[in-house]
C-alpha cells in the first residue's frame, strides 16, 4: 500500500534507462581488456627488467681453428674476475649454446658445424655501479672483437615501445569512460524529457532539486552497475581464455614461449573488479549533475 | 497573502495573456475566480502556485516579493501552497494513497504519519475502499477527490483550485465546497477558479472576475 520513498517517478518503466545497462556493459567490457592489458604489459615489463638488470653478457669472436690457441676468453675472463661488483663469471659452454639455439635450428644442424661466438653471463652485485667504458676499453685490450653488452639499448626500446601501448590503452579506457558519461547524460535528458509532468508536478510540491535528482541517481547507480557487472563477468572469461591460450603457446617448453605469461594476479583482477562500482558511481553523479543542471532551468 | 501589482504575462513571444493585474488577497479570504472560458484564469493561477514567473509586474506571497527569493526558498514556499489541477494530474502508476501521500513524503512527514493523514483524509472523501486503486480505475468524480485530497493533505496556507467541482455530481460538489469552507474557516486562503456562474453566486464569498486577460470587477479583491 505505501510507496517506497523517493520513489515517485516511474524511472523503471522507462525504456531509455532500461536500455542503459546494455550500453555500459559493452563499455566496461572494453575498459576491463584495455585496463588489463596495462597491467598484463606493465607486470610482463617488470619481469624482464628484474631479469636483465644485474646482469651483463660478453660476446667473444668465435675460436680460432684447431690446432691454434684459444686465447681471447682466458685473458676475458681474467679481465672481468678481476673486475670489482662483478660476482659471477661464467662462461656458456657448448652444450648450453646449443639448447639456446636449439629451438630455432632445430636438431637437423648441429651447432658445431657452426662458427658461434662465445658467451659469458656476468652476475653484478647489487647497488653497484661499473665503469663500462673502462671495462669495454680494457676487455677490448685482452680480447679484441669483444663485446660488453648490457641489455640497456634492448631494454630501452623495449619500454618505448611498452609506454606506447600503455599509452594507447589509457587513451581507450578513457574515451570509453567518456562515452559512458555521455550516454548517462543523453538518457538522463531523455527521461528528463518523458518525465517532465511528473517533475514539473513534485517541483511545484516543493519537492527539492535533491530529492528528485535522487530518483535518477540512484536508478543510474542500478543500472550502471548491472550493466558493469555484465561487462566485467564477460571481460574475465575472455581474459581467462587469454591467458590460456597464451599458456599454449608454451609447446616448446617453459624456456621459449612465444607469449609473455598473460595471467593476473590478486590485485590485478580486484582493480578490475571494482570497473563495474566505478561505472555505478559515474553513472550516479553524472545522472545528478544533469538533473539538478536540468532543474536550476525551472522557474 | 497574495499581492498582484501590474502583473504582465505572455508565453514565449505570442500576445499577452494577461494585462496590468493587480490584486490583494488578504490572509484567510475566500475568492472565487471566475471568468469565460480564455480569460486567463488557470494562467493566473500558474502565477499564484509559482509555475511561471511574470512577464512584467510585481508578485508577493505571504509577503515576500517572488523575484527576491533564492531558489531553496521558492521550494518553501511552494509547500506551503495547495494546487488542484483542472486535469487532476494524478500520478498513473502511484496508487491513490500513494498520490495523495506525495505533498507529505515531499515534505520528509515520517511515515508513520503519512499513513495515519492520508488514511484519514480518504475516509473522509470517501475513498477509503480505494486505498491501493490505481487513478485509471477510478471514475472522473473520484480522481477529482484524490487530487482535491493531495491538494490539502499538507494543511497549505494557501489553496488553488482549477474548476475543482467540474466532473461531480451537485451533491458532492457541495461536500467538496463545505470541505474548502471547513479549511477556509481554519485560516486557509483560497481561490477557486470556475466558469460555473451558479456555483460562484450561491456563496457569500468574493469574486475576481475576468476578462480577456484583464480584472474587469475586482469585487472585494482588496479584503
Amino acid at each position: 500500500m505505501i510507496g517506497r520513498l523517493g520513489n515517485d517517478i516511474p524511472l523503471r518503466r522507462d525504456g531509455t534507462v532500461r536500455v542503459l545497462p546494455w550500453l555500459i556493459a559493452p563499455m566496461v567490457y572494453l575498459a576491463a581488456l584495455a585496463l588489463a592489458g596495462m597491467l598484463t604489459l606493465h607486470g610482463v615489463l617488470q619481469s624482464w627488467d628484474r631479469g636483465l638488470s644485474g646482469t651483463m653478457t660478453v660476446e667473444l669472436p668465435p675460436a680460432p681453428p684447431a690446432p691454434a690457441a684459444d686465447t681471447a676468453l682466458p685473458k676475458a675472463l681474467e679481465v672481468l674476475r678481476a673486475t670489482p661488483g662483478i660476482v659471477s663469471v661464467a662462461p656458456l659452454s657448448t652444450a648450453a649454446e646449443s639448447k639456446l639455439l636449439q629451438p630455432w635450428l632445430g636438431t637437423a644442424i648441429a651447432p658445431d658445424e657452426l662458427q658461434l661466438p662465445r658467451l659469458i653471463d656476468l652476475r653484478i652485485a647489487s647497488g653497484t655501479t661499473i665503469d663500462l667504458k673502462d671495462l669495454r676499453a680494457r676487455l677490448a685490450a685482452a680480447a679484441p672483437g669483444a663485446v660488453l653488452d648490457d641489455h640497456r639499448l634492448w631494454l630501452d626500446r623495449l619500454f618505448g615501445l611498452a609506454l606506447s601501448v600503455e599509452a594507447t590503452g589509457l587513451a581507450i579506457f578513457l574515451m570509453v569512460g567518456a562515452a559512458a558519461v555521455l550516454t548517462v547524460i543523453f538518457t538522463t535528458r531523455a527521461g528528463l524529457a518523458v518525465h517532465h509532468d511528473v517533475i514539473e508536478l513534485l517541483h511545484l510540491m516543493g519537492a527539492r532539486d535533491l530529492y528528485i535528482a535522487r530518483q535518477f541517481e540512484h536508478e543510474a547507480m542500478r543500472m550502471g552497475l548491472s550493466g558493469g557487472v555484465g561487462g566485467i563477468a564477460l571481460a574475465a572469461l575472455t581474459l581467462w581464455g587469454l591467458g590460456h591460450a597464451a599458456a599454449a603457446t608454451a609447446v616448446l617448453g617453459e624456456e621459449a614461449k612465444l607469449l609473455p605469461d598473460l595471467s593476473l594476479v590478486l590485485w590485478q583482477w580486484t582493480a578490475l573488479a571494482l570497473l563495474p562500482g566505478l561505472a555505478g558511481l559515474a553513472a550516479m553523479l553524472t545522472a545528478r549533475l544533469t538533473v539538478m543542471r536540468a532543474l536550476a532551468r525551472m522557474p | 497573502m497574495v499581492r498582484f501589482e501590474n502583473v504582465g504575462m505572455r508565453y514565449g513571444t505570442g500576445p499577452e495573456v494577461l494585462h496590468d493585474v493587480s490584486l490583494d488577497l488578504a490572509s484567510g479570504s475566500f475568492h472565487f475566480l471566475t471568468g469565460p472560458s480564455g480569460a486567463g484564469k488557470t494562467t493566473l493561477l500558474r502565477l499564484m502556485y509559482l509555475a511561471d514567473r511574470p512577464t512584467r509586474g510585481l508578485i508577493s506571497l505571504f509577503d515576500q516579493d517572488i523575484s527576491r527569493l533564492r531558489r531553496r526558498d521558492l521550494a518553501d514556499l511552494r509547500r506551503k501552497i495547495g494546487v488542484v489541477f483542472q486535469d487532476f494530474r494524478l500520478l498513473g502508476h502511484l496508487s491513490t494513497f500513494d498520490n495523495v501521500a506525495l505533498p507529505l513524503r515531499v515534505a520528509g512527514i515520517a511515515e508513520s504519519r503519512v499513513k495515519k493523514n492520508v488514511t484519514e483524509l480518504l475516509e473522509w472523501v470517501g475513498l477509503a475502499e480505494k486505498l491501493n486503486a490505481r487513478p485509471v480505475t477510478l471514475s472522473g468524480g473520484q480522481q477529482q477527490r484524490v487530487a482535491i485530497a493531495r491538494a490539502v493533505i499538507a494543511r497549505p496556507q494557501l489553496l488553488l483550485a482549477d474548476e475543482p467541482t467540474g466532473n461531480v455530481d451537485d451533491a458532492m460538489a457541495n461536500r467538496l465546497l463545505r470541505l474548502f469552507e471547513e479549511l477556509n474557516r481554519f485560516g486557509t486562503t483560497l481561490v477557486i477558479a470556475t466558469h460555473n456562474e451558479q456555483l460562484a453566486s450561491q456563496r457569500r464569498f468574493k469574486r475576481i472576475h475576468l476578462v480577456n486577460g484583464e480584472v474587469a470587477s475586482p469585487e472585494g479583491v482588496s479584503a
